[in-house]
């Protein structure tokens, strides 16, 4: 019964419009938007990308990692530090996925298998992210270098070389290159990760969230899936945190902050925990909201997002996006509303 | 000989600055299962509100001792009835919103003292041993954490209200069924966590300045070593700030103070690792 018109719009629909639409924005956006405007949506795309690392970890995997940016940043350093070294953007492309991908696997491990549970994950975390931005933070000497990069403390390191195509760098990306390559991977990731989700592992990991005791008394094994999940999360993170540093050509230890860590997590509370969808509308208005704050000298960021984080957790605390679309499916509602893959995270992994 | 006492001191008062700046945190998240990711915060506002009394003229001590933990635990009471009551129990959202508190907190001291480092200057002469010179602050430092942790011990064990508190902790059904008034137990213990915070904060001002942003430097520290003790409060900040004092304050001497703080880590992770409920979850149980 494949192709009947109910399998049609109640599967393959679903499928489809995303793919259209996320294509069409990334094409049509640059035939739309100046120059100055693309940079900033570029922006928004790396944004995204992290926010789906940590929507996917905390929404899908039940792991709130309250310091994503410790991977985020490392993926920034370990592709500035290499590409100053090397000269070439392929290997520090590469690294800035492997370097986080490890870090989180070494620091999962200890997690995991120490099976430490839900709100100690976010503590230590936390910590990690922290402990990084002190150590980045105080190499402001020159006698901190590796090889031919200095390490710049809390001065940064300006004057990272941007992407080239593979092994040929002479052929740079211009601006508008990079949109496409920034677009194009947030698609990827997108759709990678709802693939992921569809298949066996994705399904023991959402399992997992539920209920980890019931998973294991069926015999998978809990903290390798979560483990790996976690892994693919840092991997992501990095893979932002590269096209970040390349995005500016710099990169600095605040982006291994506390307020980077927390803008994440409010992106993805703000636009749906347990939706892929959410974490990157919310990284796209709250990116577009902080740039103007920015310009307003009337009230500090950092007192607008902590509000903005204690009024979600109050009120909304499963996201616009879920709330939203169940409001939409009752005003339709000749069918009840379909049940959002998590019912709240939070009160299903309150128990630690 | 000299050399040897001063070090066995720096070692003391690291564990000390430790226990003092967790011992809040202990209270609050060991008694009440409260994560007060604001904590920092709470220490910077204790430093904040010695500042502002000692430059309208309060005496050093008092400003240091007495001003900050009222100041503070006052703020802490408005922060449970406003926002942390709605949320016990419930872990995630508690931390979240601690968060959430701990960013809002940092803008809107930023937005009243502006970036601005302040302090409270030293009032203590430095001590000779030998031909080292020792701070005699420091001294007081490992004295006065001394005193608290044993106060803090009575007050919880012998008084009144230290067992209505614990019995609520326990069971709140039952405390509340014999007669207790829970809800205001709780806001009067989440006070003292935020008052003890807001007195380490006065205790460390005259050491190092004060910025807005100043409280993250806390929070690592003060959570590590209350996850590392594990349940109980006080015998588990206590062993865990022996433990963690060392290890960081070793790593210090043989290199600095940024790879002491890496050292710490790496100590906590793996204790967590060979010991996930801390150290109280295995050795010392029952104690409080």
């Amino acid at each position: 019964m494949t192709n009947s018109p109910f399998r049609f719009r109640d599967r393959i629909v679903p499928q489809i419009i995303p793919v259209v639409v996320g294509g069409a924005l990334l094409f049509g956006l640059p035939q739309l938007l100046d120059l100055f405007t693309l940079l900033q949506v570029t922006l928004y795309a790396i944004m995204a990308i992290l926010a789906l690392s940590l929507g996917f970890i905390w929404g899908y995997g039940g792991i709130l990692c309250l310091g994503q940016s410790a991977f985020f940043g490392l993926g920034a350093y370990a592709y500035a530090i290499a590409a100053i070294n090397i000269g070439e953007s392929t290997i520090p492309f590469a690294l800035a996925l492997l370097l986080p991908a490890a870090l989180a696997a070494a620091f999962g491990y200890f997690m995991f298998y120490g099976r430490i549970s839900g709100v100690y994950v976010g503590v230590m975390t936390l910590t990690l992210a922290l402990i990084l931005f002190n150590v980045v933070n105080s190499t402001a000497g020159p006698e901190y270098h590796i090889g031919k990069a200095p390490i710049g403390g809390y001065n940064g390191l300006p004057n990272v070389p941007g992407l080239n195509l593979p092994f040929d760098p002479q052929a740079q990306l211009d601006p508008v290159a990079t949109y496409y390559l920034s677009g194009g991977l947030l698609l990827a990731v997108f759709f990678g990760l709802k693939w992921l989700l569809s298949t066996r592992f994705g399904r023991v990991v959402v399992a997992i969230r539920e209920n980890e005791r019931r998973v294991e008394f069926i015999g998978f094994d809990a903290r390798l899936h979560k483990l790996a999940a976690f892994t693919i999360g840092g991997a992501l993170a990095g893979l932002a945190g590269c096209l970040f540093c390349v995005w500016g050509n710099y990169t600095s230890p605040v982006i291994f902050s506390m307020i980077q860590s927390a803008q994440v997590i409010i992106w993805v509370m703000v636009g749906g925990v347990g939706t892929l969808l959410g974490p990157v509308l919310g990284a796209v208005a709250l990116s577009w909201l902080t740039a103007e704050v920015g310009m307003q000298q009337l009230f500090d960021a950092n007192l607008l997002f902590g509000a903005v984080l204690v009024v979600f957790v109050l009120f909304v605390p499963r996201g616009l996006l879920p709330m939203l679309t169940e409001r939409v499916w009752i005003r339709l509602a000749r069918s009840p509303p379909r049940a959002p893959l998590s019912h709240s995270v939070t009160a299903s992994g309150g128990s630690a | 000989m000299a050399y040897a006492t001063v070090v066995g001191i720096e070692i003391v008062y690291a564990i000390a600055t430790l226990v003092l700046v967790s011992l809040g945190l202990a209270i609050v998240f060991g008694m009440m299962r409260v994560i007060n990711l604001a904590h920092g915060e709470f220490l910077v506002m204790g430093g904040y509100s010695a500042t502002i009394a000692f430059h309208h003229g309060v005496n050093f001590w008092i400003a240091i001792i007495f001003v900050p933990p009222v100041a503070v635990g006052l703020i802490g009471l408005v922060i449970e009835r406003t926002i942390i009551r709605f949320l016990y129990g419930r872990m995630w959202e508690t931390m979240l919103a601690c968060w959430g508190l701990s960013l809002f907190l940092v803008g809107l001291m930023t937005m009243i003292f502006g970036g601005d480092t302040e302090g409270v200057p030293m009032r203590v002469p430095g001590i000779r041993i030998g031909a080292y010179q020792t701070s005699g602050y420091e001294l007081f430092v490992i004295a006065f954490s001394m005193l608290l942790v044993g106060a803090v011990w009575v007050l919880l064990r012998l008084t009144r209200l230290g067992l209505l508190a614990r019995a609520t902790m326990q069971n709140t059904a039952m405390a509340e069924a014999l007669g207790t008034n829970t809800d205001s137990v709780y806001a009067l213990t989440f006070a003292l966590g935020a008052g003890l915070a807001g007195l380490a904060g006065g205790i460390i001002a005259p050491l190092s300045g004060i910025v807005p942003t100043s409280g993250g430097s806390y929070i690592g520290q003060a959570f590590i070593t209350v996850l590392g003790g594990g349940a109980s409060a006080l015998t588990g900040v206590t062993s865990a700030s022996l433990l963690f004092g060392v290890v960081g304050q070793i790593a210090t001497f043989a290199s600095n103070a940024v790879l002491g703080s890496v050292a710490l880590l790496a100590a906590a992770v793996i204790l967590i690792r060979v010991l996930p409920d801390g150290i109280t979850g295995r050795y010392f149980q029952g104690n409080l």
